[in-house]
């Protein structure tokens, strides 16, 4: 079979690129778009190191299929930051050690974001429990989850 | 190069021309969380790829006219936890929907993807089959409805006949004073394998149950229906000997297995533990209806 055409907004930006039909959206990011932000860890959807929002909803882009983003809204790591401004969880993951090796860093600040854009208040249990798709083998996640509570915190006092 | 096709096609009898002709080495996609797995372990190895979220029944969540719910076999668990009314309906089957795997897994998997993996643990099917749902399927033949629990044939494996497809769940209209629950027992807090798994329906009127359903998983080769504890909790106010009795029956419906989550003992008993809870949040909930 032919390499898909797949016509896709990734990060707000059109985008268009070839796929197999089997290569998964991890594998396009990382090899065909160069956004190798999200992380392959264990490939089958345990970790999270991979996440991704397909129309603002998280999911692990190493359990899609690159030819599904067709017609999406893709968002990645890449699309956090703006410019050279680090978005709010960064800072505060930077400020708070929340990282080591920092396999998993991206996809838990995805998968952060994500929780706040849900939810800007959220209590530890909630964090805990929406960020139990993201494994860290460094952190012990305390720091994560302090990052994350902080952040949402600073992001509430600098709404207008 | 590889030899696999992918197609999303947006029509149902193109969907189900396509998985006829590809015959054994054809596979839907839905959420895909299990099939990719599969795929990547190579248990299994797909010529055709069909994506079914392109096509409008498999991904729409609709209120029918009696006052039920047709849920398409491709929605997501986070799409159905973001419909404005079916949690105050059916919360039990949401919890149980929303308990399969992370939030990242919950942005794809889909209640029609975890009955057709024909896991013996798979979370909503228990709730499923305590809400009475009944599924429609779609082939070369035609389409057809059937009672969720007489879906799964085994682990695995479906009665679904050769280019069959899932369509959509119905969930029947609900009287007042009704409420559903599912609790399930896992070794770890979150992200777990359900060792057992067990889902209630019931209504209530004047505090008497009327109307009592109950879906067991984990405890066999497929989910069960347990006719014979629905049947302790009907008729009676669900105090201490109902529920007794009830829980003894989930316990006689168990034929689970030894492995490494749980022995057949354990299994057994957390059988009519979990009944207990579960009945009794579901009457909780029943009373606020």
């Amino acid at each position: 079979m032919p390499k898909l055409h797949v016509t896709t907004t990734i990060n707000g930006e059109p985008m268009e690129f070839l796929c197999e039909p089997d290569n998964t959206m991890l594998d396009a990011l990382r090899n065909q778009l160069g956004l190798t932000g999200s992380k392959e860890g264990c490939a089958t959807g345990d970790c999270g190191a991979c996440s991704i929002t397909v129309d603002g909803r998280l999911v692990c882009s190493c359990l899609m299929l690159a030819a599904e983003a067709e017609g999406h809204e893709i968002g990645t790591i890449e699309g956090m930051a703006q410019g050279e401004r680090l978005h709010p969880l960064q800072q505060k993951f930077l400020e708070q050690a929340a990282l080591q090796c920092g396999i998993c860093t991206s996809g838990m600040l995805v998968a952060a974001d994500a929780l706040l854009k849900k939810n800007p208040n959220p209590g530890e249990e909630e964090v805990r429990f929406w960020l139990a798709g993201n494994l860290c083998r460094c952190t012990g996640y305390d720091k994560i989850v302090r990052a994350v509570l902080e952040a949402a915190a600073e992001m509430r006092e600098a709404r207008p | 190069m590889t030899d696999i096709r992918y197609m999303a096609p947006t029509t149902l009898e193109e969907a189900i021309g396509a998985f006829a002709a590809a015959g054994s080495a054809g596979r839907i996609l839905a959420g895909g969380t299990d099939l990719l797995v599969q795929m990547r372990s190579g248990m299994v190895k797909p010529g055709l790829i069909i994506d079914i979220k392109k096509i409008a029944e498999m991904t729409e969540i609709a209120e029918t006219a009696d006052g039920g719910f047709r849920i398409g076999a491709a929605v997501s668990g986070a799409e159905l936890a973001e419909h404005p009314r079916f949690k105050k309906l059916w919360p039990g089957v949401l919890e149980a929907v929303n308990l399969i795997g992370s939030k990242q897994v919950q942005g794809r998997a889909s209640a029609g993807g975890n009955l057709c993996n024909a896991s013996p643990a798979g979370d909503s099917v228990p709730a499923m089959i305590a809400a009475g749902a009944i599924v429609t399927v779609q082939g070369p033949n035609g389409r057809r409805e059937l009672a969720v629990e007489t879906v799964p044939a085994g682990p695995g494996r479906t009665n679904l006949a050769a280019g069959e497809i899932l369509i959509s769940f119905i969930l029947p209209p609900r009287p007042g004073c009704s409420g559903d629950a599912y609790l399930r027992m896992i070794p770890r807090t979150e992200m777990d394998i359900a060792v057992v798994g067990c889902g209630v329906s019931l209504t209530l009127k004047n505090g008497i149950c009327t109307a009592a359903r109950v879906g067991l998983g984990a405890v066999a080769p497929t989910p069960l229906l347990v006719e014979a504890a629905a049947k302790a909790l009907i008729g009676s106010t669900l105090d201490v000997t109902a529920l007794e009795a009830a829980a003894n029956a989930c316990r006689a419906a168990c034929r689970p297995i030894d492995d490494k989550r749980g022995t057949i003992a354990y299994r057994t008993k957390i059988a009519g533990v979990l009944l207990k809870r579960t009945a009794t949040i579901a009457a909780k909930r029943a009373q606020g209806n």
